[in-house]
């Protein structure tokens, strides 16, 4: 039988993927990646607390929806914004993004 | 009330002269050397319009300005200095004397002067110094009284190294302001004890408030600091040192400085002190002791110098030992009387001195002249004048003078500085006229082809030797019973004295004078007693006194080695504590700083990584129960 501790350990794994991701990859598109796989794995949270704790509410999904919503614009104006930086200093490494370091 | 309003002139004058010569008249020497004559003869025609004034009304005229006005906050008591005039007897007598020695020192250094190359500096200088003098005689109060005694330093320095090319005249220069430095340290805790006791500089409020406070353990340490500043300056024992070797200034400037100026100065603080002084038994017997021993150690020196000007300087220091004596005594009329006396026949004495220098292309061993008197008579004969007036002989001006104290010393029944001042009086007429026998009689000692001097240097000279007959007579009983007044019932603390005669203590004293001379004759004219044996019958005595009781050397030794190794302990402690705690601190915040640098690399996933960690860390507190977390 699966059970929230299941659901739990998945989005703990996902998050720890993503963060490790997040902080370790070079790549811009890398580092968005892992951030989506954050965000996702704290969906499967709200959705597995909202599954097994308050069946009849609809708060959590409700929450992840949203969340989902904000990833989605943040995608969008994230890779646009790491497009054009590529255009152009031709390079999409975060190390190489120290215009404005003093 | 007329001519005291325009006291502030006497020294505005000078200082505009100073300022003006400095600025303006640098090029032109005569213009500068007759700004600076100009101005001092303005000083005296006032000075002298003042004195006839408080001879005929002896009220004291007061004018002050606020210079400093701080109202009372808190626990800080307010603050109030004046810069103002005080014309007083005391006041007017001693600016009299002031200008009059200096405007006829000012004339006698433009033919002194004559073709050196800082002539207008020189001018420059003696109007600061007339200033300072000026200022210091009319101040109404201590912080001004300190004020102008440092400018009197600062002009000394620059009159006695005026000569600065030459080393030990730079030496002596720095000599005298680092001596005059030790004392007026003293002197400047005095006068701030004195301000946080009394809370006022002026001399007028303390006057009233002193004798009312009773304290008198602090009023007795305060008037001993105070006349720390006067042992300075006058040039007493144990720190008289500077003024023998302040004669590689100009002699002028020394004839200045001995007579009217830098050492008169210190007496005068006392005169002005005596308000606080004669609270405290302790110090006047320190004041007349210090006195009494300085007049019979620095007469002993001045017999076996060879040097005119040292044997001067010597003499002035055993007559400044005599006035410090005198008002030690509680005798203020007796020591500014002599004070006054002094000013003129030693200012003689020092001009009749350069007038010799010059004569001899500046020679200035007397057992190298010889003969003088044929060739300067007016130089011989006024210093003669001079040498007898400070001899005591009746009835010249050093006679009256000198009779006061000795009679003051009576008085006050101290017998030791009575026959202290005896021996004096005895030594003082042998060293003098032993400078006389050997410089300016007898046959030429070496090949010298001295002559008599321009009028400008012997006018003075005559004017003075005028003034060194007479004006002991002031305060004679004579005079008194002519004018029913004289010296003493004008200038005095307290109550006026009548001038008294003894003829016990006149004849005592002349015979002491009469004796020194005739001993002098005896070893110097005639030549029955050789002066040579009388050296060897003594050798230590003769090399004692020779060396100047080894004081200088002493100070040598402890400026060498103690004084070098409290130096080196100030140093390292500056260098390796105070510089080391400091940058030490400095060190251990760069360290820090570069440490905290490699936080903010600037890459973003490091950020990141941060913050992560920060969460976590919050996550873990907020929850474990232990540590106050929400989880049960």
């Amino acid at each position: 039988m699966i059970g929230l501790p299941h659901f739990l350990i998945l989005a703990a794994a996902l998050f720890c993927i993503g963060f490790y991701c997040a902080v370790v990859k070079k790549n811009a598109i890398a580092v968005f990646m892992g951030i989506e796989l954050m965000l996702n794995s704290a969906n499967i949270n709200l959705v597995a607390f909202n599954r097994f704790i308050a069946p009849d509410k609809l708060d959590g999904h409700v929450f992840a929806i949203f969340v989902m919503v904000v990833a989605a614009a943040e995608v969008a104006v994230g890779l646009a914004l790491i497009v054009s930086i590529y255009r152009h200093r031709k390079s999409a490494t975060v190390d190489d993004l120290n215009l404005m370091k003093w | 009330m007329e001519m005291a309003q325009y006291g502030w002139l006497i020294p505005a004058l000078p200082f505009a002269a100073f300022i003006m010569i400095a600025f303006l008249f640098r090029r032109n020497r005569m213009l500068s050397a007759l700004t600076a004559l100009a101005s001092i003869a303005a000083s005296f025609l006032v000075s002298q319009g003042i004195l006839v004034e408080k001879i005929k009304d002896p009220a004291v005229f007061e004018l002050a300005v606020d210079w400093l006005k701080l109202s009372p906050a808190g626990g800080f008591r307010g603050l109030d200095i004046q810069m103002g005039i005080l014309i007083d007897p005391l006041s007017s007598v001693m600016l009299f004397v002031v200008t009059f020695v200096a405007v006829l020192v000012a004339l006698f250094s433009i033919g002194y002067m004559k073709g050196d190359e800082g002539f207008s500096r020189y001018f420059a200088y003696l109007s600061l110094f007339a200033f300072s003098m000026l200022g210091l005689v009319v101040s109404n109060n201590f912080f001004q009284m300190f004020v102008f005694w440092e400018l009197v330093g600062l002009s000394s320095y620059l009159l006695i190294g005026f000569w600065f090319h030459k080393p030990s005249a730079a030496d002596a220069a720095l000599k005298a302001f680092v001596t005059n430095r030790w004392a007026d340290f003293a002197f400047m805790i005095g006068i701030i004890l004195l301000f946080v006791k009394f809370g006022t500089f002026h001399f007028g409020e303390l006057a009233r408030m002193i004798p009312l406070s009773g304290e008198i353990g602090l009023i007795t340490l305060i008037g001993l600091l105070i006349f720390v500043g006067p042992v300075g300056k006058s040039a007493q024992f144990p720190l008289h040192v500077w003024l023998p070797d302040a004669m590689e200034g100009p002699t002028p400037v020394s004839a200045f400085i001995h007579a009217a100026t830098m050492v008169a100065a210190g007496v005068y603080l006392i005169a002005r002190s005596f308000i606080l002084f004669e609270t405290s038994e302790t110090v006047m017997t320190v004041i007349a002791y210090v006195g009494g021993f300085t007049s019979i150690f620095a007469a002993s020196i001045a017999i076996v110098q060879r040097d005119v000007k040292r044997i001067l300087a010597y003499s002035t220091l055993s007559q400044l030992g005599y006035m410090v004596m005198a008002m030690g005594i509680g005798s203020l009329t007796a020591g500014m009387f002599h004070l006054t006396t002094h000013a003129f026949f030693k200012a003689l004495l020092f001009l009749g001195a350069g007038s010799v220098i010059i004569a001899m292309h500046h020679e200035q061993d007397i057992f190298r002249m010889g003969g003088l008197s044929k060739k300067m008579p007016v130089t011989t004969w006024t210093f003669v004048i001079g040498a007898l007036a400070l001899a005591g002989i009746f009835p010249l001006a050093g006679f009256w003078s000198k009779d006061e104290i000795l009679l003051a010393a009576l008085h006050h029944e101290s017998y030791g500085l009575f026959v202290i001042g005896l021996i004096v009086a005895f030594m003082t007429a042998f060293y003098m006229f032993r400078l006389i026998f050997v410089a300016f009689f007898g046959e030429k000692r070496s090949d010298h082809h001295a002559h008599e001097t321009g009028w400008l240097m012997t006018l003075p000279l005559v004017l003075l030797a005028v003034f060194s007959i007479f004006s002991g007579l002031v305060n004679s009983p004579v005079f008194y019973n002519m004018f029913h007044r004289s010296f003493s019932t004008f200038v005095f603390f307290e109550t006026p004295e009548h001038p008294e005669f003894s003829f016990a203590v006149a004849g005592i004293s002349t015979a002491a004078a009469l004796g020194g001379i005739w001993f002098a004759w005896r070893i110097y004219a005639k030549r029955d007693i050789p002066a040579e044996s009388i050296a060897n019958k003594y050798p230590r005595t003769y090399q004692l006194l020779w060396n100047k009781y080894y004081i200088d050397k002493i100070y040598n030794w402890i400026f060498n080695n103690i004084m070098i190794l409290i130096g080196d302990l100030f140093d390292w402690i500056d260098h390796k504590l105070i510089d080391g705690f400091f940058d030490g601190m400095a060190r251990l915040l760069g360290f820090t700083g570069r440490g905290l640098r490699l936080t903010t690399s600037g890459a973003l996933q490091n950020y990141a990584l941060a913050m992560f960690g920060a969460v976590v860390v919050i996550v873990i507190l907020a929850s474990t129960p232990v540590l106050g977390g929400v989880l049960k």
